[in-house]
């Protein structure tokens, strides 16, 4: 069978099973446009290949499978670098198409040229330049393969123009050969065994999962660790929702605004299991100062993260789906005799929840309620995707997650302008859940274009604006590190108007002032099945995240909101 | 003496300290972009590189990539656990320095004019060097030595005045096994 090149490459999509693709067209990549329409892939058309990306990333944390953006060569790539590097930090699993200019004007500054491998070998696991119509389909089978296995992660195609219009014989790749890609997924037996022992004999142990247990879903195996042995859980930034929140061993987020339990518990420690995390720097803050006398059990997919930041006294490269029942399989069979530890973390549970102080009457909505009223109207498979910034730790802090995937924010690369597109790409591929987006109004500025998007695709998401007027963050860090100089931090409540902004984009548009219209304003909200629904929410301004960890400080001098001062 | 002061040096690229370098041999594929992709991780991750030599070997699928490097910012094991995600990367191997068989060639043009034209060529044949061009008043000379070695004749070269410098970087391979030697009573000596 003879295909052109742009044949060849959407049927290999198919082949790999891609049901949507989010993207834009543009002059290098025309001719991949013309068989995609005789394709059932659905390709949904953004407004800015930057939200193409996100959405791919969106999709991919939503279904589990990877995300696939397609875009034009130049300005095109350039704008979805954003989104390439977000999912490289975050190893979310896409496949980014490119358009290029035809192999003979590469190198020329043809118009729309740009080095798109170059750009982006440092934010990819891998990229590819097709150079001839007969690779497309190894190298397609290859950038799913690399994108999804091992540590998951964005990869990209450059695919020339004249490449898609060549003539090639049709084939699929019965077999692989990556000679140096050979993921370790089996951890090393004698490991786990010490593992296992080691575990028996702690006294204060925790179980600090990240972002890896989520990509490998092993939610099970972890709560199955967690209850088996008795051992109290943190869930980072991403892994939240990974053991229900409601579960007793469940401690909450650690961090820089981790709540005081899960600070405090990883600094007490004497032994971390350390799950799919990588002791970012947000999490242990000075790292000389972290969990100073804990052993640590490492498990990590990809070899480099074990002993990067902290050495690992236990290392253990392996997929979790394989190292966690081995584990399990070797642990004692009743759980730990660390009632004094599980006391001494109940302590301060009590004494240093998480909380705020509710707004007095006739004053502003306070931003956590906002989330509290959003998380306790919502339905179990409610998707709940932030961007960047303060409302993204209330978000994380005070938002009831009780299953794994339902929580989708940019965490490493920090992308404000995350949360719009991503939505976007969950609900498509989740189009039964409710999303959920609570965004900021600075992030929601960057990328509200692709609202538009949202109505003409008729993907129905709502987002809460917690619009305090300021790029929250930084005014918050301005006022505590920088003596209330505000510099360049105030965006103005009333500009733009959010409730025409969701108007003008096809889709309905509320505003929030008082405390009591919270919860019918959500509620109607969650009645809207037809387009999108911005409820632009006038929060507080003065509101600060808290408990703190000062930047450069050890996670022993958390800083907890002022009613709670005085008496540690 | 030679005036050095119109060489610029390039970033990264410095004399190794004893005890502070390794060798490590990279063989990858060879493919475009495989050694921009390599520099690159260097580049971005702040690790040094005192020199680089690249060629493909006997396989023509394949090139192999002889690199010291500096150990004082990054572990040895950062760098290649690092290495080793890259995909284009098959196999790395650690040659201790100790262990191995280290070579560098060096070009080189210098003054050799009058009565120092006999004296260079005496170190051309000290050093097992070669002439391999002749001008009227210099010389270029070629040689392939252990590094430290290769150090000694740059620092002679200089003395007579060098015009144009041009060293590889360095190969290496690791020692072979030696037969055991015995004495009389069956002892290992």
């Amino acid at each position: 069978m003879k295909l052109t090149g742009a044949q060849a490459l959407i049927k290999s999509l198919e082949m790999q099973g891609v049901e949507t693709i989010f993207g834009l067209p543009g002059g290098a990549i025309l001719p991949v446009y013309d068989p995609l329409l005789d394709s059932p892939i659905r390709h949904i058309l953004v407004r800015h290949e930057q939200g193409a990306g996100h959405a791919a990333e969106g999709y991919a944390q939503a279904t589990g499978r990877p995300g696939v953006a397609m875009v034009t060569s130049g300005p095109a790539a350039t704008n979805i670098v954003t989104a390439i590097a977000d999912a490289y930090v975050d190893s979310i699993p896409i496949v980014v198409i490119t358009g290029q200019v035809a192999t003979s004007s590469i190198g020329s500054d043809a118009f729309q040229e740009t080095d798109t491998t170059g750009i982006t070998m440092s934010v990819t696991k891998h990229n590819w330049l097709v150079t001839s119509a007969s690779e497309i389909p190894r190298v397609v089978a290859e950038a799913f393969h690399v994108a999804t296995s091992g540590r998951p992660g964005p990869v990209l195609i450059d695919f020339p123009k004249d490449v898609a219009n060549q003539v090639m014989e049709w084939y699929w790749p019965k077999r692989l050969d990556l000679p140096g890609y050979q993921p370790t997924t089996k951890g090393h037996p004698k490991m786990i065994e010490q593992a296992a022992a080691i575990i028996a004999g702690a006294e204060r142990p925790v179980i600090y999962a990240g972002g890896g247990v989520m990509r490998a879903g092993v939610a099970g195996q972890v709560l199955e660790l967690a209850e088996r042995t008795g051992i109290p859980v943190v869930t980072t930034l991403m892994a939240r929702g990974i053991i229900p929140d409601s579960h007793p061993l469940a401690l909450g987020m650690p961090g820089m605004h981790g709540c005081y339990t899960a600070v405090t518990a990883l600094q007490r420690a004497d032994l971390l299991i350390t799950l799919g995390a990588r002791f970012d720097d947000r999490v242990t803050g000075k790292v000389d100062g972290f969990a100073p006398v804990a052993k640590v059990i490492h498990i990590d997919v990809d070899p480099a993260e074990v002993g990067k930041v902290r050495r690992a006294d236990i290392p253990i490269v392996g997929d979790l789906r394989s190292v966690l029942p081995e584990l399990i399989r070797r642990l004692p069979a009743e759980q730990l005799r660390i009632a004094p530890w599980i006391g001494e973390i109940r302590g301060w549970q009590q004494r240093y929840p998480l909380s705020y102080e509710p707004s007095a009457s006739g004053r502003p909505i306070k931003p956590q309620y906002v989330v509290e009223r959003i998380s306790a109207a919502a339905t179990p498979d409610t998707i709940l995707v932030s961007g960047v910034g303060q409302h993204q730790m209330w978000a994380s802090q005070y938002f009831r997650f009780e299953r794994p995937n339902g929580w989708i924010n940019s965490g490493g690369l920090g992308t404000m302008g995350f949360a719009v597109p991503a939505a976007i790409g969950a609900k498509v591929g989740r189009p039964g859940s409710t999303v959920w987006v609570i965004d900021g109004d600075g992030c929601f500025q960057m990328t509200a274009q692709e609202l538009v998007t949202a109505s003409a695709e008729r993907i129905p998401i709502k987002v809460a604006i917690l619009n305090n007027g300021y790029l929250g963050m930084v005014r918050q860090w301005q006022e505590m590190f920088y003596e209330e100089r505000y510099s360049e931090v105030y965006l103005s409540p009333d500009l733009p108007d959010y409730v025409k902004w969701a108007e003008a984009m096809g889709g309905v548009g509320f505003r929030v002032e008082e405390e009591s219209e919270v919860d019918p304003v959500i509620e109607k909200a969650n009645q809207i099945h037809d387009r999108p629904v911005v409820i632009d929410f006038r929060v507080d301004t003065f509101e600060k995240v808290y408990p703190m960890v000062p930047a450069g400080s050890t996670n022993d001098e958390i800083v907890l909101p002022p009613h709670q001062r005085g008496e540690r | 003496m030679t005036d050095r002061s119109n060489l610029v040096p390039i970033g990264g690229i410095r004399t190794p300290v004893e005890g502070r370098h390794h060798i490590l041999s990279v063989l990858v594929e060879n493919r475009a972009g495989v050694l921009a992709r390599v520099a690159l991780l260097f580049s971005r991750r702040g690790y040094n590189i005192y020199s680089l030599a690249v060629a493909p070997t006997d396989d023509e699928r394949f090139s192999r990539l002889t690199m010291v490097v500096d150990v004082e910012t990054a572990s040895l094991e950062q760098i290649t656990k690092q290495l080793h995600k890259l995909i284009n990367v098959i196999k790395i191997s650690e040659v201790d320095p100790s262990q191995a068989v280290e070579y560098e060639c060096m070009l080189a043009t210098v003054a050799a004019e009058g009565h120092n034209r006999a004296k260079v060529m005496e170190l051309v044949e000290l050093y097992d060097g070669e002439i391999v061009d002749v001008g009227v008043d210099q010389l270029t000379l070629m040689f392939a030595l252990p590094p430290g070695r290769l150090d000694d004749v740059e620092a002679f070269l200089a003395e007579f005045g060098l015009v144009e410098l041009q060293r590889t970087g360095r190969i290496a391979l690791g020692k072979l096994p030696k037969p055991v030697r015995r004495t009389k009573r069956g002892k290992v000596s």
